[in-house]
């Protein structure tokens, strides 16, 4: 109680000049982010869109004339088997792999999973995309679905694996010893009892997965030249970048249409797994 | 239990295998975990590990996309390695990357992260709601329509902005092409720091900031005597993280397609430009490895510091 | 039903350490046995062995008249309730119950019917459908029991059954505990660091201290014949005094003053020995007036106890508790004679720590 505490008035105006700059730094931060994706929820809505956000003239005739568009349609229709074709193969492989890792010492474990982490991060589509290229046109997987689905499989699977590991590893031990000691065999002990209390970790893979595959760009840039097999992520920028002026309405219902899902996915895990895994989760 | 084998005495000898298995919750053994392990493993050998590895050799050829070159590469050596280290070109590109992943990686996004994170952390209902899903939902959708929004953000004759600013006619990608992408890579990727700082800073004990309140420690103290140390380890990752994602993310492509002329042309995308539309893959790969060495650098970097702070706490 | 016996039992792990070291006990069939001892002790090591879910590195165990050293867990008909009770999240009470049965391939219908009549001898009726995380710990700690008897085992473990129930519940479950074991007449084999618990429920016990079995015994010769100073020690609510003494004048010289020679060393031990003089805090008296063979001390503390006191009392460096009624509860500063009797008070030799008498 020594040195007198700052006169009430004082203190007031520097809370109240505290407060404004908060509130104009947030402002800033809203708009900022804000701006670039308002055309994104008024363009697909205005009868005649331009590149310019404004007040729309509503209609959905864009997302009619969308459904009548057939590379548009069969390039979500790609997007979903590119998404779920990873998801399932990630998710056989990624569980054995990391059920066992999460049980059964192998010697140098820890160290596998590390370097495959880092390597993971470190050889990105980018990166390898010159023998990524190569490798696929010489094993005749060029212009394939499977051969996209097997490298983005390849390059999410160390994450993968690494973050099932981490949840089975918080799996009680004793649920499986309890199991076991009625007898029951390693496989009876994944099928009655691991999977179905890892569901939560494999449904947050899942989705994960999905999200990832969706937005992709470069792999099936990279490894799909016919309009026909690419994915959504491909198709959307040939609209813009090819044949002169694009047609704003089926692009603007498209991108909006192509943008929901993962969204949705993304807030879905989001809300229920916070932000636990996150640390490997875009890449 | 590797030891076990060697540990134990002559008893164990008799039934090795029962033994091994006994020692394992779920009785799997090393032999079924292998092979539980391996589809896995093979996968992520052909199509990741195989591929890096190739990169070396692919860097030391002539390969190219078409011609004669394609049918039967020759061996060159180092010789594109020289070629690549003696180009401007390269190094420009090399130069643009560097600027590119300190301004809007380690910079931007680390720092609007963290403001945001810090700002927003005792705010509850709607602001912090609204300004998270922004943020968020910026980082999700994906990226050729980000990019897009981007384009029409920055239209020369109808972009909102030129609108806003009343500045028609402003062909923002064309003059500023280095500043679009910095600023569109922190619009996209802010959200990871965001989240990441957020529930670090929810994870710094109260009773600290409690402590360090009760002696009379302003904000800018706490922050700096409390919540930095605790967080040490989670600006480690992020950094880290951020620097390989930024390093060698490809969307910038989709904004400026490295122009105009090689304006913009960040390491990635000057590879793209160099192996696909350009047709020479050798010299793609070498510039790939190159590329693939400096995130090696990076990463090894990241953990040698990550080692000294811990060594240094214990 | 069966008896268990363990012959030269160790557990070593890698490196070298030995978890369970040289183990030789039997459980007679139909006993209710404890294993005693502070943790990292090798008790829940050795209930781990008997499961199966511990490998034996040397040594046999037998259930029966089976050897099962080297059986899977399965095929020894042991049962164990885990001291998290490990009850499957994803099923509900009726398939947790039944999940033993399914696997040894009982039909649905019989499984159903075994189910419902075990959980009914458990009071679980009405319980059947729901999941484990919506029962009370009580009522979830009846589920693992219900699944554990379901196949009637020849043996049934038990880890720290009572750890995780609060104090109230868990005189309850202690009761309840026993009655089940009665009336299954199975061979039950529990784990414990609660020698109250172990009191209580055991009709034997076993002390252990790392890794090798310090005294089995029942609970009353455990707690007045201790074998040596770390049994004395542990067992007990309030721990035995222990004092550093010597014999002389035919009896004990402990702080200054002779106490009488426990009976039990009564011509064991010669004059001018080291010794350690133990004696509980309830056989302890506290006297006002000057008692031959009593020890005088200042009183330094009182802990309230409900109907009685724990007085800690000093004389000279030698600190000595003892329990007092509380209508003769003296105040911090009294001074008094701690009075012990021979009959129950102890010699233990001050070099091995083993009891002399």
């Amino acid at each position: 109680m020594s040195a007198p505490p700052p006169s009430l008035g004082r203190r007031m105006v520097r809370h109240y000049l505290s407060r404004v700059l908060f509130v104009v730094a947030m402002g800033l931060v809203l708009v900022f982010f804000a701006l670039p994706m308002l055309w994104l929820v008024t363009a697909p809505f205005d009868a005649d869109p331009s590149l310019t956000v404004g007040w729309p003239d509503w209609t959905l005739a864009n997302f009619a004339q969308l459904a009548e568009n057939r590379y548009a349609l069969g390039s979500l229709r790609n997007s979903l088997i590119l998404g779920v074709g990873t998801m399932v193969l990630v998710l056989a492989l990624g569980s054995l792999a990391a059920y066992a890792l999460s049980r059964v010492r192998i010697p140098g474990r820890d160290g596998l999973l590390y370097a495959l982490l880092l390597l993971s991060s470190i050889v990105t589509g980018t990166a390898a995309m010159v023998p990524t290229f190569q490798l696929m046109t010489q094993i005749g997987l060029i212009n394939t679905q499977i051969g996209v689905i097997l490298v983005l499989a390849g390059g999410v699977l160390p994450t993968v694996v690494f973050i099932l590991k981490d949840f089975m590893d918080s799996i009680p031990k004793s649920y499986e010893e309890s199991a076991r000691l009625y007898g029951a065999s390693p496989l009876q002990i994944l099928t009655h009892v691991v999977v179905p209390t890892a569901r939560p970790g494999l449904a947050f893979v899942a989705v994960w997965t999905v999200v990832q595959v969706w937005g992709n760009f470069l792999v099936p840039f990279l490894l799909l030249r016919t309009p026909e097999s690419q994915p959504a992520a491909v198709l959307m920028y040939t609209f813009y970048t090819e044949g002169g002026q694009p047609d704003l309405r089926l692009l603007s219902a498209f991108s909006l249409v192509f943008s929901v899902p993962v969204i949705a996915m993304y807030f879905l895990v989001n809300r229920r797994y916070g932000f636990r895994f996150h640390g490997g989760i875009k890449s | 239990m590797s030891a076990t084998g060697t540990a134990a005495g002559p008893g164990l000898r008799r039934q090795p295998g029962r033994r091994r298995r006994a020692d394992d919750v779920a009785g799997l053994g090393r032999v079924r975990a292998g092979l539980f392990v391996a589809p896995a493993l093979a996968l992520i050998g052909l199509f990741l590990v195989f591929p890096a590895v190739w990169t070396i050799y692919l860097g030391m050829t002539d390969y190219r996309l078409t011609g004669l070159a394609a049918a039967n590469p020759e061996f060159v050596g180092l010789d594109n390695f020289a070629t690549a280290l003696g180009d401007d070109e390269f190094w420009h590109s090399l130069w643009l990357t560097l600027i590119f992943v300190l301004v809007s990686g380690v910079i931007g996004q680390t720092l609007l992260g963290f403001s945001v994170a810090w700002a927003l952390r005792r705010v509850r209902g709607w602001v912090k709601s609204v300004i998270e899903t922004l943020v968020l939902a910026a980082w999700v959708v994906p990226a050729s329509v980000a990019s897009f929004l981007w384009l029409a953000l920055l239209d020369r004759r109808t972009g909102t902005l030129n609108a806003l600013l009343g500045t028609e006619g402003t062909a923002w990608l064309i003059e500023y092409p280095m500043v679009a992408i910095i600023v569109f890579n922190v619009w996209v990727g802010t959200a990871f720091s965001m989240l990441l700082f957020s529930s670090a800073l929810a994870a710094v004990p109260p009773s600290q900031l409690e402590s360090a309140r009760m002696v009379g420690a302003g904000s800018w103290q706490q922050l700096r005597d409390v919540v930095l140390p605790n967080i040490r380890g989670h600006i480690l990752t992020n950094t880290l993280l951020i620097t390989l994602w930024t390093f060698n993310t490809f969307t910038p492509y989709l904004l400026t397609a490295g122009g105009p002329r090689d304006e913009s042309a960040i390491l990635a995308v000057y590879i793209y430009t160099t192996a696909i539309p350009g047709g020479q893959l050798g010299m793609g790969a070498a510039i790939s490895l190159i590329m693939l060495l400096i995130n090696l650098v990076i990463a090894l970097g990241y953990l040698r510091v990550a080692r000294a702070a811990s060594g240094g706490r214990r | 039903m069966a008896a268990i016996t363990t012959t030269a039992l160790v557990k070593e792990y890698p490196g070298g350490v030995r978890g369970v070291d040289g183990v030789d006990v039997t459980v007679a069939d139909g006993e209710f046995f404890a294993l005693l001892g502070p943790s990292g002790c090798g008790k829940t090591t050795l209930l781990r062995s008997i499961a199966g879910l511990e490998s034996i590195t040397e040594g046999t165990l037998q259930i029966g008249d089976r050897d099962v050293t080297h059986l899977e867990p399965g095929e020894r008909g042991v049962a164990m309730v885990f001291q998290d009770y490990a009850l499957f999240p994803h099923m509900d009470v009726a398939d947790n119950i039944a999940y033993p049965l399914k696997i040894k391939r009982v039909g649905k219908g019989p499984r159903r019917t075994t189910a419902t009549e075990v959980g009914e001898g458990l009071s679980l009726h009405g319980l059947m459908q729901r999941r484990p995380a919506q029962l009370s710990g009580g009522q979830q700690q009846r589920v693992a029991l219900a699944r554990a008897v379901a196949t009637r085992p020849e043996v049934l473990l038990l880890d720290e059954p009572l750890s995780n129930l609060d104090a109230r519940l868990r005189l309850e479950a202690r009761t309840f505990l026993k009655e089940l074991q009665r009336e299954l007449g199975v061979t039950t084999v529990f784990v414990t660091h609660d020698q109250a618990e172990a009191l209580a429920l055991a009709d034997r016990i076993a002390v252990m201290k790392a890794g090798r079995l310090q005294q089995v015994g029942t609970p009353r010769e455990v707690f007045s014949r201790p074998v040596n100073t770390f049994v004395a020690g542990f067992i007990g609510s309030t721990p035995m005094n222990l004092v550093e003494a010597e014999t002389a004048d035919g009896g004990v010289r402990v702080a200054g003053a002779i106490a009488p020679l426990p009976v039990g060393a009564q011509g064991a031990v010669a004059d001018g020995a080291p010794v350690v003089w133990g004696a509980r805090p309830e056989y302890l008296r506290w006297s006002t007036e000057p008692v031959d063979g009593g020890i005088e001390a200042e009183v330094s503390v009182i802990e309230n106890l409900g109907a009685s006191v724990l007085v800690s009392a000093h004389s000279g460096e030698v600190r000595l508790q003892l329990v007092v009624a509380e209508d003769d509860e003296p105040s911090p500063g009294d001074r008094g004679w701690v009075v012990a009797t021979p009959r129950r008070s102890l010699l233990f030799d001050s070099e091995s720590t083993d009891l002399i008498g």
